[in-house]
C-alpha cells in the first residue's frame, strides 16, 4: 500500500499566480479565467474538477504553453512558461493519436533524436507498459478508442517528460473502459512518478485518481475549494472515506444525492 | 466484399453493359440508319485503327500530353497550395484571385494559349495545365488549412521545428485530401486533353473525333474514339483509387463506399 | 488560433487582413499589366484595353445580348439535367444492386468529355441551340447524378429507422425523411454542376452557334484578331460563374439548409 500524501511534499513543481484568461468578441470580452492562485507538488496527481465549459480547458491550455494568458505567471521549476515543451507532455483524448502513423510511429513520434536501436527498445518499453504488445503495427483506425488513448499516454511517456497534462482524457470512453483505464494511468502513475495534472468534469474520477482536487467554479472560473484527498492507494470505492470524500465535492457544487 | 457481393460487383455492370450493347445494336437496326454506327462497326474500326498503328499513337499522345501538364499543375499547384494553407494571410489575398480565375472554362484559353504557344502541342499541354492546377491548389489549401489545432499543438509539444511540423504533421494529416484533388485533378486533365485536342493538334483521341467526322463522316471511329476516351478514364480513375488504399492514407477515406 | 480561441467567439479581424483580399485583386492586376509591357505577346492586351473593350461591348448592346444568350443555353440545359440527373441517382443509391449495375458505367461515360458529344450532338440535331443545349445537359447529367448518389449515400440509417418506426411508408419516407435530409449537400453537389455546365456552355458555343460569350471568344479572334475583346469575353465568363456560384452559395445558407453546411462543407473541395 503506498500511504497518501500530506500537504505539499518535496518542492513546488508548477506555481501559477494570478492567471486570468479573456477572450476578445465582436462586441465585448469573455472572462474565461479569473485570478488563479495553486501550487502543484513534485510527483502529485492533481485533479482539476469542474463544470463543462467552465474554462478549465482553458487553464491546462495555459499551463501547456498554448495560450498566452492575459494575466499573470505560470512558473515551472521557477521558470516562467514561455510555450509548449516537450518536458510537460499535453495527452488530448483520443482524437489526438496521428492517424497516418502506425502504433509505433506514435509512440516513438518524439524520440526522432534518437539512435535507431535505443528508440526501438524505448518504443517496445512502452507498448508492454501500456499493455499493446502485438499492436505495434496496426493503425489507429484499427483500434478501439481505450487503446487509442493508451497509444497517446505512451506516446506522451516516452519522451520521459516531467509533467504530464491530460485534458479529460476518458470522456470518449465507455465508464467499463474508463475504470481500467483509471487503473492504468494510476499503475503507471506509481511506476514513473511524474507530475500529473488532469482535468475532469466527473466527481467520482477526481476522487479516486487525485491526491488532491481542484474545485472551480462555473465561468468566470475561480477556485472554489482544494480537498485534499487522503486516501492510501489502491483506493476502496466502498470505504467510508471515500464516500465522505465524495459526498463532501457533492455538496460544494451543490448537487443532491437522489435522482 | 463477402464472395457472392464481389461476383455481383462484377457481373451485374457487366450483365447491364451487356443488355446496353443488344439494345444498341437493335437501335440502329431498327431505325435503318445508315450513318449511326452499329456496335460492330464500331468493333472493326477499333481494329482498323489498332492494324494502322493509329491506335496506340493516338493514345500515347493524349496520355503524353496529360502526364505534362498534370505534372506541370503537381509541381506547382502542389505546394503552392500547402503555402497558402499554412499561411492564411497569403490565402486571403490569393482566395479572390483563385475564385474568379476558376470558372473560367480552360477551353476559353485558347485564344490565349494559341497566341502564346502557336497550334502546338505546347498549346494543348498549357490548357491541361490549367485545367488541373485548380482542384490541386484548392485541395492543397483546404487540406492544411483543415488539419486539427490539435495535431500541431501536439507537434509542437514534443519540440518540433516549424520545417519538421510542417512535414511529419501538417503533411501527412492533410495528404487524404491533397489526394482527392490529385484524383479529381486528373479526371478533368483527361477531360481538357480530349477537348483541347480538338482544337489545337493534330493527334491523340479528341482529334480523332473531330477529325473522323470532318474527313469523312466515320461516325464508327467517332464512337471508337469516345469508348476509348471513356475506358482509359475510367482505368486512370482507378489506379488514382488505388493509391487512397493505402494504409497510410486509409483512415482518412473512412467514408468512401467504394 | 486554436480550438479554444474559436470557442469563445470570433476574433474580429483587423483592419489589414480585411484588405488582404483587394491586395489580391490588385497585384494580380498590376503583374498582368507589367507582364503585357515587358513581355513579348503583343496581341494580347492589358488590363485597360480589356476595360474599353467591355465597355465597348456594353455600349453596342453586345454585351446584354451575348450574356443572355449563355445563360438562355446554360439554364435549359442545366434544368434539364437536374430533372433527370436528381432521381436517376437517388435510384441508383436507394437500390443497391441498381447502383452496382450502373455504377461501373456511370464512370466510363464520365471522363468522355461533353465535347466529345459534339459530332453526335450535330448529327441529331444539326448546328445551333438544341445542340449546344445538348451538349450542357450531358455535360451536367452525370454530375448531377453522382451529387444526388453521394447525398443520399450520406443519409444517416438512424434517420432511416426513425422514418420506418414512426411507420411511413416508403413514398413518405423518401419526401419527409430523405429529401430534406439530402437537400444540404445536393446543393453543394449541384453548385459544382453548375460550375461544369457554365464551363461546358462557354465550350460548346465555341463550336456549335452563333452567339454567346464562347462564340464571341472565337469569333473575335478568328474576324480579326480583336484580343482584347478575347480576353474581355474570359474576364466576363470568370465574373458570371463567380456569380452563379455566389448566388447558389446564398441559398444553402438559408436556416432551413443550414445545419447540413458544416457537414457539406467538410466535403466538397471549395
Amino acid at each position: 500500500m503506498i500511504p497518501a500524501h500530506r500537504s505539499l511534499p518535496g518542492r513546488t513543481k508548477l506555481a501559477l499566480r494570478g492567471l486570468r484568461m479573456t477572450f476578445p468578441t465582436e462586441e465585448t470580452e469573455i472572462r474565461v479565467l479569473d485570478d488563479i492562485d495553486l501550487d502543484v507538488g513534485e510527483g502529485e496527481l492533481v485533479c482539476i474538477l469542474g463544470p463543462s465549459g467552465c474554462g478549465k480547458s482553458t487553464l491546462l491550455n495555459i499551463v501547456a504553453g498554448f495560450l498566452q494568458p492575459t494575466a499573470g505567471s505560470v512558473r515551472i521549476d521557477d521558470e516562467p512558461v514561455r510555450g509548449p515543451d516537450p518536458r510537460r507532455i499535453f495527452v488530448f483524448q483520443e482524437r489526438g493519436v496521428f492517424p497516418w502513423l502506425t502504433v509505433e510511429g506514435n509512440i516513438g513520434f518524439g524520440l526522432g533524436r534518437m539512435p535507431r536501436s535505443e528508440r526501438a527498445n524505448r518504443v517496445a518499453h512502452y507498448v508492454r507498459l501500456v499493455g499493446l504488445e502485438g499492436f505495434e503495427k496496426a493503425y489507429p483506425h484499427e483500434l478501439s478508442g481505450g487503446m487509442k488513448q493508451r497509444v497517446e499516454v505512451a506516446r506522451a511517456l516516452a519522451v520521459d517528460p516531467d509533467m504530464l497534462y491530460l485534458d479529460e482524457p476518458f470522456g470518449a470512453l465507455d465508464s467499463i473502459t474508463r475504470l481500467e483505464m483509471r487503473r492504468e494511468l494510476l499503475r503507471i502513475w506509481q511506476q514513473e512518478k511524474k507530475t500529473i495534472l488532469f482535468v475532469t468534469h466527473d466527481i467520482e474520477e477526481s476522487v479516486q485518481l487525485a491526491d488532491r482536487v481542484v474545485v472551480m467554479t462555473a465561468r468566470p472560473a475561480r477556485i472554489r475549494r482544494i480537498v485534499e484527498i487522503d486516501l492510501p492507494h489502491p483506493r476502496d470505492l466502498s470505504s467510508r472515506r471515500y464516500l465522505e470524500l465524495r459526498d463532501g465535492i457533492f455538496e460544494e457544487i451543490g448537487l443532491a444525492h437522489k435522482i | 466484399m463477402t464472395p457472392r457481393r464481389r461476383l455481383e460487383a462484377i457481373l451485374l455492370p457487366a450483365a447491364t453493359a451487356a443488355a446496353l450493347v443488344v439494345l444498341w445494336d437493335a437501335a440502329v437496326r431498327w431505325s435503318g440508319t445508315s450513318i449511326f454506327p452499329s456496335p460492330d462497326a464500331v468493333a472493326r474500326g477499333i481494329a482498323e485503327l489498332a492494324r494502322k498503328g493509329l491506335l496506340l499513337a493516338y493514345v500515347r499522345d493524349s496520355l503524353l500530353r496529360v502526364a505534362a501538364g498534370y505534372g506541370a499543375a503537381l509541381a506547382i499547384g502542389a505546394p503552392l497550395g500547402i503555402f497558402l494553407g499554412w499561411r492564411p494571410a497569403a490565402a486571403r489575398a490569393a482566395n479572390p484571385v483563385i475564385q474568379f480565375l476558376r470558372p473560367i472554362s480552360p477551353l476559353a484559353w485558347i485564344p490565349v494559349a494559341i497566341v502564346l504557344f502557336g497550334v502546338k502541342d505546347m498549346a494543348a499541354v498549357f490548357l491541361i495545365f490549367l485545367a488541373s492546377l485548380f482542384p490541386i491548389l484548392v485541395s492543397a489549401m483546404n487540406g492544411v488549412r483543415g488539419v486539427p489545432a490539435m495535431y500541431r499543438q501536439a507537434g509542437a509539444n514534443f519540440g518540433l521545428s516549424r520545417a519538421s511540423l510542417l512535414a511529419r504533421v501538417v503533411f501527412p494529416a492533410a495528404l487524404p485530401e491533397i489526394l482527392t484533388g490529385l484524383r479529381i485533378a486528373l479526371g478533368v486533365a483527361w477531360i481538357v486533353v480530349v477537348a483541347a485536342e480538338m482544337i489545337a493538334v493534330n493527334s491523340g483521341l479528341g482529334y480523332l473525333v473531330i477529325d473522323s467526322r470532318n474527313a469523312g463522316k466515320r461516325y464508327d471511329l467517332v464512337v471508337a474514339a469516345m469508348i476509348l476516351i471513356g475506358v482509359i478514364g475510367l482505368v486512370l480513375n482507378l489506379l488514382v483509387q488505388q493509391v487512397s488504399r493505402l494504409r497510410a492514407v486509409r483512415w482518412g477515406f473512412r467514408e468512401e463506399m467504394s | 488560433m486554436n480550438d479554444l480561441e474559436l470557442k469563445a467567439g470570433r476574433i474580429p479581424l483587423s483592419r489589414f487582413s480585411r484588405l488582404l483580399p483587394l491586395a489580391g485583386i490588385a497585384s494580380l492586376l498590376l503583374l498582368w499589366d507589367l507582364a503585357i509591357r515587358f513581355g513579348n505577346a503583343p496581341l494580347l492586351p492589358g488590363p485597360l484595353a480589356v476595360a474599353r473593350a467591355i465597355g465597348e461591348l456594353a455600349q453596342k448592346g453586345f454585351l446584354f445580348k451575348h450574356v443572355v444568350a449563355s445563360l438562355f443555353r446554360v439554364t435549359w440545359g442545366y434544368l434539364l439535367a437536374v430533372v433527370a440527373g436528381v432521381p436517376f441517382g437517388i435510384l441508383l443509391a436507394w437500390y443497391r444492386r441498381g447502383g452496382l449495375a450502373l455504377a461501373p458505367l456511370v464512370e466510363i461515360v464520365r471522363p468522355i468529355s461533353a465535347l466529345a458529344w459534339i459530332p453526335l450532338a450535330i448529327l441529331w440535331f444539326g448546328v445551333g441551340d438544341v445542340s449546344a443545349v445538348f451538349i450542357i445537359f450531358v455535360a451536367s447529367f452525370l454530375p448531377t447524378t453522382v451529387a444526388a448518389m453521394s447525398a443520399v449515400s450520406s443519409v444517416s440509417s438512424t434517420h432511416w429507422n426513425a422514418g420506418r418506426n414512426f411507420g411511413l411508408s416508403a413514398g413518405q419516407i423518401a419526401l419527409y425523411v430523405l429529401l430534406p435530409a439530402i437537400l444540404p449537400r445536393l446543393l453543394v453537389g449541384l453548385r459544382l454542376a453548375l460550375g461544369i455546365a457554365w464551363l461546358v456552355v462557354v465550350a460548346a458555343e465555341m463550336i456549335a452557334v452563333n452567339s454567346g460569350l464562347g462564340f464571341l471568344i472565337i469569333d473575335a479572334r478568328n474576324a480579326g484578331n480583336r484580343y482584347d475583346l478575347v480576353v474581355a469575353g474570359m474576364v466576363l465568363i470568370g465574373t458570371i460563374g463567380l456569380a452563379l456560384d455566389a448566388a447558389v452559395r446564398r441559398i444553402e445558407r438559408l436556416p432551413a439548409l443550414r445545419w447540413g453546411y458544416a457537414a457539406a462543407a467538410a466535403e466538397e473541395a471549395a
